[in-house]
């Protein structure tokens, strides 16, 4: 039997020919993440496995994403309780207010995943990497530590899904769509336990943006992990942004999967998750008028230059409606720095929106944008749990940068009429 | 080992965003934490749960982000274990990782009810029904883990 690309990466890094699904192994890591909520507890962990130095100095990456610039006092302990680890340990890649990023926007964009890389992070939505052809996938705090102390992971290795993508998006619809349309067929334990492999023609037709946008919702899928083939489009990309050699994994033709779902992409509308699930997918044909308080652009789903540019396009020369208060986040620093060069930053600002500086922030009611009782707001995060950006009364709308503008023009919740 | 206790149940996709806001994530304090332990869901339960109850769920329990704090809170909240239909799979290794004992088990289990888990052999009786269910025991690697009281510990004692 063979094995899906998930599997041969897994088995490479337990040092096996061959793995099956079920079975635990013990794998080596290329790469470590914690954020600034997650590595404290990490940070405390760390010292009961008797350890006093970390595996690789090189393979951790600490960034102060969540709460960051500080939001209160206790933000601030938890940030300096990391800051003083990372010196002590002589931890590289720790990233700070100034140079930080969303982490899931920020590791692709420094080239410290590559495709074949396995990669743990004490951050749900570590998922993302997958994008690449990477084995990436969340963990706890405690998984963190164990592996900041030995560099190895345990690892159900996991059966998959494979979802073969046919076909091209229509104008103004793209990754985010589709990984809200897979979680409205799934559910949100569709894929629990499992791999979500993504194959087909319809791969080559997707952005690295994009791909990185869906294998970041794995997660809301109940998924281990989700994972593209690596082609030119990721070569490219890599070679871009860093100096790795990547290793590329390609699933057996004979591979086992559970289901296979074909998906053609030009059949895709603009979709939006309706509260409190990110499974509650709806396009426009079932959308009433719906009116909103609030549009969040920004996060690890949605924050990256191709995002913003999105939204750009739809709010140049327009002004936001009376009473929706807009929030633009820049992912990372860089993006910040090309989305002002781009002119964006400036549209934006004219269409009546607020730039932040990049932040985690509101997508998980930490700050910069938190709803009142009753409010509503559509953002192009990832979660819409009850409470996820506020008050426990309060409506989170899952969607694309495009409807987001769209909607922030309209007062509504509103599809891309252009 | 057996853990005996009163369930307080609740249903399908309970998110840890639910179990421990993100609002109060400025800290790693157990104690604080387990203070707001299942706020946005039921704001009964920090006054109700006693030492050595019982949490009982529908499928998915767990779901959402990876923070620990929420089998942090749910463990210093007293309960004895949680039992659900099925769990988000960071919230399962989390668990295990940390030393709360969970088990994923499809039974008729109601509030209030008195259920007894058999970790050894794999059995839960709710003795308020009458009826037993079968639940797979963990594979010996993980119980390796939790009889060394969490992953660090095994670790540190070599056993993995």
């Amino acid at each position: 039997m063979g094995m899906t690309m998930t599997q041969k990466i897994l088995a490479a890094h337990a040092g096996r020919e061959s793995v099956s699904a079920g079975e635990i192994i013990m794998a080596d890591l290329d790469l470590i993440l914690g954020n600034d909520i997650t590595t404290p507890v990490a940070v405390a962990e760390f010292d009961k496995a008797g350890k006093k130095e970390v595996f690789d100095q090189n393979k951790i990456a600490l960034v102060m994403d969540h709460f960051t610039p500080n939001k209160d006092i206790k933000a601030a302990e938890q940030c300096k309780k990391v800051r003083e680890f990372a010196w002590q340990k002589g931890i590289v890649h720790y990233f700070d207010v100034g140079e930080m990023g969303i982490e899931h926007a920020l590791l692709p964009e420094k080239g410290l995943v590559v495709p074949g890389d396995l990669v743990i992070g004490a951050d749900s939505h570590t998922c993302t990497y997958g994008a690449l052809g990477a084995f990436s996938t969340g963990v706890g705090s405690t998984d963190m530590a164990a592996g900041m102390a030995t560099g190895k992971a345990w690892l159900k290795v996991p059966p998959a899904i494979k979802f073969n993508l046919t076909g091209k998006f229509q104008k103004w619809v793209g990754g985010k769509d589709l990984i809200l349309h897979i979680i409205g067929m799934i559910g949100v334990d569709g894929a629990l336990y499992q791999s979500m492999e993504f194959a087909g023609d319809g791969v080559a037709n997707i952005s690295m943006s994009d791909r990185l946008c869906v294998a970041n919702m794995a997660i809301e899928a109940g998924a281990k992990n989700g994972i593209f083939p690596v082609d030119a489009q990721t070569l490219a990309y890599v070679k871009a942004h860093g100096n790795r050699a990547p290793k590329v994994y390609a699933a057996d033709p004979d591979a086992a999967y559970e289901k296979v779902y074909d998906i053609d992409l030009s059949g895709i509308g603009q979709t939006v998750a309706f509260p409190h699930l990110p499974e509650n997918a709806r396009t426009f044909k079932d959308i009433p008028d719906i009116r909103i308080d609030q549009v969040v652009i920004g996060s690890c789903t949605n924050g990256r230059l191709e995002d913003l540019a999105v939204a750009a396009e739809i709010l140049k020369g327009r002004h936001v409606a009376k009473g929706v208060r807009t929030i633009v986040i820049p992912a990372t620093q860089q993006i910040y720095l090309d989305a002002m060069k781009a002119g964006l930053l400036e549209t934006f600002v004219e269409a009546g929106c607020a730039v932040s500086t990049p932040t985690c922030g509101p997508c998980l009611g930490g700050h910069m944008g938190i709803l009142a009782k009753g409010e509503r707001c559509v953002a192009t995060t990832n979660r819409n749990f009850v409470g996820r950006m506020g008050h426990p009364e309060s409506e989170v709308y899952l969607a694309s940068p495009a409807v987001a503008a769209s909607s922030a023009l309209a007062g509504k919740i509103a599809p891309t009429l252009m | 080992m057996k853990v005996q206790g009163t369930v307080i149940r609740y249903g399908d996709n309970v998110d840890t965003d639910v179990i421990i806001p993100a609002r109060y994530l400025n800290t790693a304090d157990a104690k604080e934490l387990a203070s707001h332990c299942m706020e946005d869901l039921d704001a009964t339960f920090v006054r109700r749960v006693k030492k050595g109850d019982i949490i009982a769920a529908g499928s998915n329990f767990g779901c959402g982000s990876s923070r620990e704090h929420a089998p942090l809170a749910i463990r210093e909240s007293g309960v004895a274990a949680v039992i659900a239909k099925s769990f988000a799979r960071i919230f399962y290794r989390n668990a295990i990782n940390i030393g709360l004992p969970i088990v994923e088990c499809d039974a008729e289990i109601g509030e209030g009810d008195t259920v007894e888990i058999d970790f050894d052999n794999g059995r839960l009786c709710n003795r308020t029904r009458g009826t037993e269910a079968a639940f797979a025991p963990f594979p010996e690697f993980l119980q390796n883990i939790i009889s060394s009281g969490g992953l660090l510990n095994a670790i540190r004692e070599g056993k993995l």
